[in-house]
């Protein structure tokens, strides 16, 4: 007796839904394991994080905040993802995007720009920064055949250093590894700025880059339903030589769409310094384009989606944040992914138990 | 039987793929010392059987014996533990490694140390005897074609095969590189190897073999003594006589020019000549046989057309309008219609649905596509539209196209590129690998389209698929228009030679 793995030749509907809410339970019961190792009980820590990622008074502001890059970064991915493109550097065209938003905010326009200008130069040059970080691999890929996964994976360690320069060196602040922090005509609005006007507001972080989030879900959903882009690369990404044989332009595609991804991935480090930090410094970002890689894939590459599980791991990180040993929440993602993919092939395969076929080896 | 037992024999031999039978209980015996041709065209199941023997696949009936004893392998591994080599047609190389490393790959001597000084004269003690000269200090990818395949040897020789299988040896050679091989391959069977050889060229089969066996459709047609067999009788032999079917049509009425292909010459993919100087014209209204064993530049043909491949030189023109060189979305602008040869690979996008797959040529133009979107109110009442019209059977239009039948989906590429009323039609293999009911009503779309107005360019290896529907034929051997003969079934042994590459006195009979 063996066992056999077969494709299957149809996927029912609900197995998705139901692989992926297996998979999390699995990853939480595996989690829990290095957990206890660490001294914690396993369930007093996961009711604490879910307490605090999603169900005290401030958990749903808190977790926007953090979930609002995941977002951006992960609408990213999902549009490379969905023609097969592995762009695996959000991070470093999140830190590009954050770089240029930073320039604008401190020295390429005056702090008396009014706000409007201010912010809506900010949002071209992250874009337009994390577009160009995300063209290179899709040139690269494009016309030498350059494979995507390391050159935009290296081109992250690029973007940290490039980063890091600006920090300690031009644009440092004191030398610690900061810019000055922006003036207020750069900030983006938050909830606690009209707390005066709605007392409930008062101390809520959450910011506008949450709305251009869903927004941009929004348009994507839509170009991936109904345009003919958004049906070019649901053909490139499924059968290329069938693409070229409709005349499709494969390498204007490839490129556009890294433009795109990393220009999202780049409004994800926009939105970070103009609605978080305030100012660029060196790890701003605890690999947010990192997770969104994860959050893209547990959202099937649906933009809607990307959404909501961006809230979810946004509340992961929220509550992660509030239980010891640190390193937890970075921990329980990878085996989420990992228990994710695992599961991922179970929609597409199935296993059978086979009895062997009696060896019959005549003469 | 005869006191030595035989080199390989095997009894009874039946395979099944889904769908094809592959081998039909297959007799086939090798004698020791031998050189033994295995002749037909391609999809005949010559390679099929072979990696039987080579413990790739697993015969469903049937018996295979080596040196008299029945043996069973599991894999190649096992086949080259008896003695068993087979040189693919795509080599197992690692093309950064060198020589001696791909030599004592998936080896069990060397377990740790690797002595790459007696490994070196070891190759070259075997380089010499065989006459198989090359560098074992060179890495694969350094190596030309021809080169590679002396590696190949090399390593089955090297791993201890008594019993060496070449599927079409000679397909990446040059004609000095060819002799060299048969040097080689004379040399062996002098020291007791035994050889069979795949081919589907007769010229050189009549050359080397001692024995030639044909396959015809899965079958054992006849084993001849290569010495004394003729290429004409090995022609008749390869593409045989029998007729499954006509359509029914009525004479061509062609009339303008639709296709003009004036002296083309294009590189295949490793950057060698594919087409040479070909010039060929469809009329409206006809259709154009193209008969030719596969690998003679039928794929680039169609691709050079169609705009998907370079064109070196010459031109190329639909109803007038020069199309040489232009996109594959001017070509489909056109008018021209593609039916290519891999039905999955390239006709269709596997994963998409039906609707999805039936706009693939006309998502970018009104009415499915206004302005950035895609009316999928359209797409979707369209797609059943041509579902119902071309008797694709399927459960719904949202099915993914991998689910399809190779005819049903065959159906659905002719519903998508005839509703575009084309005025070019190129189908290359259009039938290939289809049940007699499918093949019926893929000719008959065909047919109607040539009545339609359509000028069709039929590329094709099954002569009667050709004999049926043509209302002329010619002949494509590397590259090059050999003759153009009238679709009668009586011409059929001049057909095969000219395929094989012999050129036929007064072969112009228009």
């Amino acid at each position: 007796m063996r066992l056999k793995i077969e494709p299957r030749l149809e996927t029912p509907r609900w197995l998705p839904f139901v692989s992926i809410v297996l998979a999390l339970i699995l990853a939480l019961l595996i989690g829990a394991i290095p957990l206890a190792y660490g001294g914690l009980d396993p369930f007093v820590a996961y009711r604490q994080m879910f307490r605090t990622g999603f169900f005290e008074p401030y958990s749903f502001s808190d977790t926007l905040v953090k979930a609002t890059p995941l977002i951006l970064a992960g609408l990213g991915v999902t549009i490379a993802f969905r023609m097969r493109l592995w762009n695996i550097g959000a991070e470093g065209q999140l830190f590009l995007g954050a770089w240029a938003t930073t320039g604008v905010a401190l020295f390429w326009l005056p702090p008396t720009t009014p706000k409007v200008v201010m912010l809506a130069a900010m949002t071209l040059a992250g874009f337009a920064a994390g577009a160009l970080w995300g063209a290179i691999p899709g040139v690269l890929k494009a016309k030498l055949g350059v494979n995507e996964i390391i050159s935009s994976l290296m081109l992250t360690y690029v973007a940290f250093e490039f980063n890091n320069y600006f920090v300690y060196g031009p644009w440092a602040a004191g030398g610690f590894g900061l810019t000055a922090p922006f003036p207020r005509t750069a900030w983006f609005p938050r909830l606690t700025d009209f707390g005066d006007a709605v007392p409930a507001f008062r101390g809520m972080t959450a910011h506008l880059g949450i709305l251009y989030g869903v927004v941009a879900a929004v348009i994507l959903f839509i170009i991936f339903k109904y345009s003919k882009w958004g049906y070019e690369l649901k053909v490139i990404g499924d059968n290329p030589d069938a693409a070229r044989y409709a005349g499709m332009n494969l390498s204007r595609t490839i490129i556009m769409t890294m433009i795109i991804s990393g220009g999202l991935a780049g409004l994800a480090g926009m939105s970070e310094v103009a609605g978080v930090v305030h100012r660029l410094q060196e790890n701003f970002s605890p690999g947010y384009g990192f997770t969104a890689i994860i959050v893209a894939w547990l959202a099937r590459l649906n933009p809607l989606a990307v959404i909501v599980v961006g809230y979810l791991f946004g509340g992961l990180l929220v509550g992660g944040d509030a239980i010891q040993p640190a390193g937890i929440p970075l921990l329980i993602q990878g085996i989420i992914l990992f228990c994710v993919i695992s599961a991922d092939t179970f929609t597409r395969y199935r296993l059978r138990i086979v009895q062997p076929v009696a060896s019959t080896a005549t003469n | 039987m005869s006191n030595t037992p035989y080199a390989l024999e095997m009894r009874g031999i039946t395979k099944r793929f889904p769908g094809v039978l592959a081998n039909d209980d297959v007799n086939f015996a090798v004698e020791k010392g031998e050189i033994h041709a295995l002749l037909g065209e391609n999809g005949a199941g010559k390679s099929t059987l072979m990696n039987m023997v080579n413990g790739l696949y697993r015969a469903d009936e049937g018996k295979i014996l080596l040196d008299g004893k029945p043996v069973k392998f599991s894999s190649p591994r096992d086949a080259i533990d008896s003695g068993v080599g087979m040189v693919h047609q795509h080599f197992m190389l690692v093309p950064t490694q060198t020589v001696s490393e791909n030599l004592i790959l998936g080896q069990k001597a060397p377990r740790f140390y690797i002595n790459y000084k007696k490994l070196e004269q070891d190759i070259a003690e075997l380089s010499r005897k065989f006459g198989l000269a090359v560098d074992p200090q060179a890495k694969i990818w350094q190596l030309s074609v021809g080169e590679q395949q002396r590696v190949e040897i090399l390593k089955m020789l090297y791993q201890g095969a008594k019993l060496l299988i070449m599927d079409e040896p000679t397909a990446v050679l040059t004609p000095q590189e060819v002799t060299d091989l048969f040097k080689t391959l004379r040399e062996m069977t002098a020291t007791g190897h035994t050889i069979i050889f795949i081919s589907h060229k007769l010229d050189e089969v009549v050359e080397i073999a001692d024995k030639v066996t044909v396959l015809r459709r899965g079958k054992v047609v006849a084993t001849v003594d290569g010495h004394a067999t003729s290429k004409a009788e090995l022609a008749r032999l390869m593409v045989g006589r029998e007729v499954l079917f006509r359509i029914k049509k009525k004479p061509a009425e062609p009339t303008t020019d639709a296709l003009v292909i004036d002296s083309v010459s294009c590189e295949n993919d490793r950057g060698l000549p594919a087409l040479r100087d070909l010039s060929l014209t469809v009329r409206s209204g006809e259709v154009v046989g193209i008969a030719g064993v596969a690998g003679n530049g039928q794929t680039e043909l169609a691709q050079v057309i169609t705009g998907l491949r370079e064109a070196k030189f010459g031109t190329i023109t639909v109803q007038g309008q020069n199309v040489t060189n232009q996109s594959a979305t001017a070509t489909i602008d056109q008018g021209l219609a593609y039916i290519p040869s891999d039905r999955n690979g390239v006709g269709s996008s596997p994963n998409l649905t039906l609707a999805d797959n039936l706009i693939l040529k006309s998502y970018r133009k009104p009415p499915i596509g206004p302005g950035w979107r895609i009316d999928l109110k359209l797409v979707r009442s369209q797609a059943e539209k041509l579902i119902e019209q071309f008797d694709v059977k399927t459960p719904s239009a949202d099915l993914p196209a991998r689910l399809l039948s190779g005819g049903n989906l065959q159906k659905l590429i002719l519903a998508r590129e005839i509703s575009r009323q084309p005025k070019v039609i190129i189908a290359v293999y259009p039938v290939r690998g289809l049940d007699v009911g499918a093949i019926e009503s893929i000719h008959q779309m065909l047919i109607d389209e040539r009545d339609r107005g359509a000028g069709i360019l039929l590329i094709s290896e099954d002569l009667d698929e050709l004999l049926s529907l043509s209302d002329r034929i010619v002949v494509l051997f590397e590259g090059q228009i050999v003759g153009e003969v009238p679709p009668e079934d009586e011409r059929i042994d001049e057909i095969g030679l000219m395929m094989a590459g012999t050129k036929v006195e007064h072969s112009h009979a228009t």
